[in-house]
């Protein structure tokens, strides 16, 4: 395999981090697809199976306490996990990265009032702002995303803040501000490409902190309710004594799919890390390195 | 030194009133007014209703609610409990030391097994050592601290039979330590779960860089033993960013710890914050978001203190971080 950007040949070269995005493409595409196969409904009631029906070939993963098949389920949990996962991160980076740039860049109260926000947000445990924005909102999956992905900025910004400030005192911004360039070309040209990389690769960080907030969320049952599926929701119902000691099989396997999605993320975050520093490139796969820049998560 | 912390204190008010502020506006922005929730949901009639309003205090516009709020904090007084009556203060001193002895535990289990596994995993890359601190992290950091619950208390407790899965104390029994100890072997193993990732993670890659100094390779060539060299050359440099991480994490071993309280009904702030969520009951919310405000925030100052005492290099120059 010949890739021509050295950071994606680097990527390409680790085989952990390459069979973890490979496992995610599969697990991505499965959740889409198979429900058109199997064409099973999450929300449909099959009355001849009955409730808590045991797993047999027609259900593989046996029914619910309202006959709706599991598996089924746990696919459309898979993608509205999945979903949240991404679209929270997404957005927090969206909003983190400018945020980060401007109160690197501009500094004085820029800089004062954006970072003194982002020390309120990261230094009080989420999970209770979520709580409280989500039981305010409402638990749609939209609102949720809102809500994680917009609480999500601060650690965004702090990484792209402190990039900003050591590129802000390097040769090459100094050039292009001689050669006259404007603040936004600066901002958005020069600085951006060279601050982002750790960005992208704490990005998977992200994906794992939101699927783990909105499942735990959900579990809790102040995130998604039922008949809407999630990961979270579904292991819920081993908190019933009778479901938890004798039908292992309807809360582990989506207990599993978020520990076996988080582990592929985390390790493709970990090969984004090493192929998006050059110092690193070279070192052997281990989970840390000894060198090279950290990404505090 | 005096004037650092005096510094450090005042930097850290902004960020307190951030976080009361935002929760306090969230909280009386809810749809379901507080006079719904205090009169449990009974007060229908707009007489009684503003009546009730007016004798909570609520016919004030929320800004200065939020400043009268500030005024009790001041002089202690948290409230009353919307859905008890009790004062706040009171519901939240009962539920302190529960909570505390569980992130406790939790933590220092964390921090005797990661640190001595980061160490060994930083001195001995490649080895067994590392790759099972590497398994660890890897774990601790995908495995959702209610799949963790979950699967102890199956495993443990209903097919083993060894812990019980919920409270603190049996029922009826006089509330020994070793009873006590039972109950918090679960949630404690969780918490601690939870927090060995980013300890040992944070352990190895500072001592790794530690054990790259010239210093270290002086004490070798002087002949120390091996032993020495790493653990104590080179350790304690290395435990300074390590504190400054286990710092850095307090507010997610919190959230945690909360997930973990209410799976195993364990009666500490975490169960009691989500009992208030649920049934609205603001003033409760809001005593426990400042008990927890302040609790990070005063960690974080002596941490900070600790830190510029234990390492001459940083100094008492004034500037935050």
């Amino acid at each position: 395999m010949k890739a021509k950007h050295p950071a994606l040949r680097a990527f390409l070269s680790d085989r952990r981090a390459v069979a973890a995005a490979s496992f995610l493409c599969v697990e991505i595409l499965l959740v889409l697809l198979i429900p058109l196969v199997l064409g099973q409904d999450p929300n449909l009631t099959d009355r001849a199976a009955g409730f808590w029906a045991l797993p047999s070939p027609q259900h593989p993963l046996g029914t619910d306490d309202a006959g709706r098949d599991l598996l089924a389920r746990l696919l459309a949990g898979g993608r509205v996990s999945l979903l949240i996962g991404f679209a929270a991160a997404a957005l927090g980076t969206v909003l983190g990265v400018p945020l980060g740039l401007l109160a690197g860049y501009k500094g004085g109260k820029w800089e004062y009032w954006i970072m003194r926000a982002c020390d309120t947000f990261q230094s009080f445990p989420s999970i209770i702002l979520v709580l409280a924005m989500v039981s305010l909102l409402g638990p749609s999956v939209w609102n949720i995303i809102l809500v994680i992905g917009g609480l999500g900025w601060a650690s965004v910004a702090r990484l792209v803040y402190s990039g900003t400030l050591s590129a802000q005192k390097a040769e090459y911004v100094e050039a292009s501000r001689a050669l006259g360039a404007t603040d936004r070309d600066i901002l958005f040209r020069t600085i951006l490409p060279n601050v982002i990389a750790p960005v992208w690769a704490a990005l998977p960080l992200k994906v794992v902190r939101a699927i783990l907030s909105e499942s735990s969320l959900s579990f809790l049952g102040v995130g998604l309710r039922t008949p809407q599926a999630s990961w979270g929701n579904l292991t819920q119902s081993a908190m019933e004594l009778v479901t938890l000691t004798t039908r292992p099989w309807a809360w582990i396997p989506p207990g599993l799919c978020i520990v076996a999605t988080a582990l592929a993320l985390l390790l493709v975050g970990e090969g984004l890390r090493r192929a998006l520093n050059p110092r690193s490139r070279t070192e052997r796969a281990l989970p840390f390195s000894s060198r090279g820049c950290k990404i505090k998560p | 030194m005096a004037n650092y912390i005096v510094k450090r204190i005042l930097g850290a008010l902004p960020v307190f009133f951030g976080i009361t502020l935002l929760v306090f506006f969230l909280m009386n922005m809810a749809p379901a007014t507080i006079a719904d929730a205090a009169g449990g949901g009974e007060a229908s009639s707009a007489v009684m209703r503003a009546a009730l309003e007016a004798n909570l205090g609520l016919d004030q516009p929320i800004p200065v609610r939020y400043v009268l709020w500030l005024k009790e904090l001041l002089t202690g007084d948290l409230g009353l409990s919307y859905r008890t009556g009790q004062p706040v203060l009171r519901m939240i001193a009962q539920r302190v030391v529960p909570s505390l002895i569980l992130t406790g535990t939790g933590v220092a289990a964390a921090v005797v097994i990661g640190i001595p596994l980061g160490v060994m995993a930083a001195w001995k890359p490649g080895s067994g050592w590392s790759r099972l601190a590497g398994g660890l992290t890897l774990l601790s950091y995908s495995a959702p601290g209610f799949f963790l619950c979950v699967l102890f208390i199956y495993c443990f407790s209903v097919v083993l039979g060894w812990f019980p899965a919920a409270n603190m104390y049996s029922a009826g029994s006089g509330g020994g330590l070793g009873d006590l100890l039972l109950h918090l072997a679960l949630p404690a193993s969780v918490v601690c779960l939870s927090s060995l990732g980013n300890l040992v993670r944070q352990t190895a890659s500072a001592c790794g860089e530690v054990l790259g100094e010239d210093y270290i390779r002086t004490a070798r060539a002087k002949g120390l033993p091996e032993w020495r060299v790493v653990w104590v050359h080179g350790f304690r440099t290395a435990l300074l960013p390590v504190i400054t991480t286990i710092l850095n994490h307090i507010p997610h071993i919190i959230g945690g710890s909360l997930v973990v309280e209410r799976i195993f009904g364990w009666p500490g702030m975490g169960s009691l914050l989500f009992t208030s969520v649920s049934s609205r009951d603001y003033t409760v919310i809001m005593g426990i978001t400042a008990v927890i405000a302040l609790a990070v925030l005063a960690t974080g100052i002596l941490m900070d203190i600790f830190y510029r005492m234990a390492d001459p290099g940083v100094g008492w120059g004034g500037e935050a971080k």
